[in-house]
């Protein structure tokens, strides 16, 4: 019997019961983390059943999609649904006594930054929640995956989810990124070899030495945007890294608690002999940074390279979907990508809003300005993300350079606050998703690193980052 | 949920490839609080242009106003996991989709709301949206007990389903009810679990 991967072993620790013989579990689930627009219809359905949460405990409530992020807070929501979400949110977390971050409490951010922030992420976990990007967590050697309304009701009545085990996918990471190219490129460089499909019913596991030199940041950059080629988990064996960013957060164990539970946590990993049902490496010193140009995450190139022509792709319903991406983006094929005169530049989303993204981002501003014509915002991943940012001198150089610092949330990465672009406008987005309408009916979106966001904002066209970071651009 | 025995009814193709919930279900109508509205949310910019209805879009067609299947291209329902995605489809008289695949978060989202997903090779379901592409052969029922499409327009096609998942649309049983069976071995696996991994 070959070894076991890593992924079957969160599994198998985490089976109450088998279900049926094609791989059907009653799964626990360790923990959740709710936000306002995902989770009202399950309160409302244990309301209706007379259900409680069976371990309010294991369950955090932050508000992160509707609220605005104006730089002055105020407990108002802008208007009366986002009011009425907030409202029902919070009368939800008194009534079933779940811990709450209101808009106004320091601890506030993007539920996938605030709670690793917090600790209530560590490994060997399993954690399902009502967000596709629940995927961050398996930076921290967390199983993390994301579920519908209907699985938030069944998690929070019975702490499970009915769960079908997975095929399993290791995608081995080698070499160096090149200067300018971020864990953002190479996770989008996946995503475009593989396809938007590419990894649907899979678990992946992100491992080499690449992903070995790589921050805790980074991992969880390629954590969440893999789920762009549609994997449902994602791990990553926990390493000293992952520790050192735990040690000390508020619900992470202290003291021998602390020894106990790291010895544990350095042992989770995948067996030498483990059988992956596909395997694939990518040589993180090929990749270049990556520009979307179309509607779907696999629509990328890397920044050098002309728009491809629709007639090229071989696949009939790839062709159309090509046309149809260039019609609504308003692109012709041929041309540089690097032309692309862009309106608006985010900066921002659970992908792409933490410290490292901002000194990245910081560096391409400091001592430049936001070209006439563009507006840019940056909104920081968690009030705590803005607050280092501040003490770090980040903010006053995004001031600086003419950008509006903002305070935190989901913001224009779904634009479901009043963050949102006109019809035709074209933003450069350090996002997840440049689907139609995503950032606002008729919208178009480029998909990149928060530094070639930055690059974007301040020459007011998509623009190859190495030229300003004094690197040899090709 | 609603069980599924037979349906028949009118099938519409839709065979653009990645059909994301964004598309599915606009922002624009994710701010309730319950599940109400959201049929005229879905596929709203397609739908309408300019509050009116737009005469290109499949389901605007003459022919298709009562479509109650869609044939849909790969990986359709990818994205964001909002459920109302699934809500509008079924408020908007979607009983059951046929596709080659669909996204993990979404397929669980339709099977726990009674929205059957079928899933067969590319090249059927390529056969099955030529067919219901012409308004005149449109039609065909789909029997979940027998796991069969007969086609209106010319033939049957078998579908697979895990047994489970049969079990569960046929029945229309509530997922909470049948775990709650199990509540003594959920506290019985909980105790050991904190014994084992006191930090937890």
């Amino acid at each position: 019997m070959s070894g076991r991967t890593l992924y079957d072993k969160l599994i198998d620790a985490h089976v109450v019961r088998r279900l049926d013989d094609d791989g059907l579990v009653l799964l626990y689930v360790d923990r959740t983390v709710l936000n306002e627009y995902t989770s009202p219809q399950a309160f409302a359905g244990l309301r209706a059943t007379g259900r409680k949460v069976r371990n309010p405990a294991a369950a955090l409530m932050v508000v992160d999609h509707v609220n605005p992020t104006a730089a002055r807070r105020t407990r108002q929501m802008p208007d009366a649904d986002a009011a009425r979400q907030v409202d029902y949110f919070a009368d939800n977390a008194r009534d079933f006594g779940i811990e709450y971050f209101d808009i106004l409490d320091p601890r506030q951010g993007i539920e996938h930054v605030v709670a690793p922030e917090q600790g209530l992420v560590m490994p060997g976990m399993v954690i399902a929640a009502g967000d596709s990007h629940t995927t961050a967590y398996g930076a921290f050697g967390a199983l993390g995956y994301g579920i519908g309304t209907s699985d938030i009701e069944h998690y929070l009545a019975t702490s499970t989810v009915r769960y079908r085990r997975l095929k399993t996918m290791r995608i081995n990471v080698t070499g160096s990124p090149p200067l300018g190219v971020t864990p953002k490129d190479v996770v989008m460089e996946i995503i475009c070899r593989i396809g938007a499909d590419g990894a649907t019913g899979y678990a992946v596991e992100f491992a080499g030495p690449a992903v070995a030199e790589m921050s805790v940041e980074g991992r969880i950059v390629m954590s969440i945007m893999i789920v762009e080629a549609g994997a449902r988990g994602v791990v990553i064996a926990p390493d000293h890294k992952v520790l050192d960013y735990l040690k000390g957060r508020p619900r992470t164990p202290k003291g021998e608690m602390w020894d106990r539970a790291t010895a544990a946590w350095l042992q989770l990993r995948s067996d030498a002999d483990a059988r992956f049902d596909r395997e694939m490496t990518i040589d993180a010193g090929e990749v270049a940074p990556l520009v979307t140009w179309g509607t779907s995450p696999d629509q990328a190139i890397p920044v050098t390279d002309l728009i491809p022509d629709p007639d090229t792709n071989p696949a009939a319903d790839r062709k159309t979907a090509a046309t149809r991406a260039l019609a609504y983006m308003g692109l012709a094929p041929g041309t540089p990508i690097q032309s692309v005169p862009i309106d608006f530049a985010f900066i921002g989303s659970c992908t792409n809003s933490r410290i490292e993204d901002l000194r990245d981002a910081a560096q391409i501003f400091r001592g430049r300005h936001v070209a006439s014509g563009v507006r840019a915002i940056v909104v920081p991943g968690s009030t705590q993300v803005r607050a280092q940012a501040e003490a770090e001198g980040i903010a006053k150089i995004l001031i600086d350079a003419g950008v509006e610092w903002r305070q935190s949330g989901c913001s224009m990465c779904l634009a479901m606050n009043d963050d949102i672009l006109a019809p035709g406008q074209r933003s450069a987005s350090s996002t997840n998703r440049n689907f139609e309408g995503r950032q606002g009916p008729g919208a178009r979106t480029h998909l990149m690193s928060p530094a070639m966001v930055a690059a974007a904002a301040v020459t007011g066209r998509i623009t190859d980052v190495r030229e300003l970071l004094g690197g040899d651009a090709p | 949920m609603t069980p599924f025995h037979r349906v028949s009814g009118v099938a519409a193709p839709m065979r653009t490839p990645n059909i994301d919930t964004d598309v599915i279900m606009p922002k624009m109508f994710l701010k309730g609080v319950d599940r109400s509205g959201l049929g005229e949310g879905a596929f709203n910019l397609l739908r309408f242009d300019a509050g009116r209805p737009n005469p290109d879009f499949i389901l605007n067609r003459d022919g298709y106003r009562e479509t109650c299947f869609l044939v849909v291209g790969a990986n359709f329902g990818c994205g964001s996991s909002r459920e109302h995605a699934v809500w509008g489809l079924q408020q908007l008289g979607i009983r059951a989709l046929i596709g080659t695949t669909f996204a993990g978060i979404f397929s669980d989202n339709c099977a726990n709301n009674g929205l059957l997903t079928i899933s067969l090779d590319a090249a059927t379901v390529g056969g099955i949206a030529d067919i219901v592409a012409n308004p005149a052969s449109n039609r065909l029922s789909i029997d979940l007990e027998q796991q069969l499409i007969r086609i209106d327009g010319g033939g049957t096609v078998p579908f697979p389903i895990e047994p489970a998942r049969k079990e569960a649309f046929l029945t229309g049983r509530d997922a909470i009810s049948s775990t709650l069976v199990f509540a003594d071995d959920i506290g019985a696996f909980e105790r050991r679990r904190w014994a084992d991994n006191p930090w937890f």
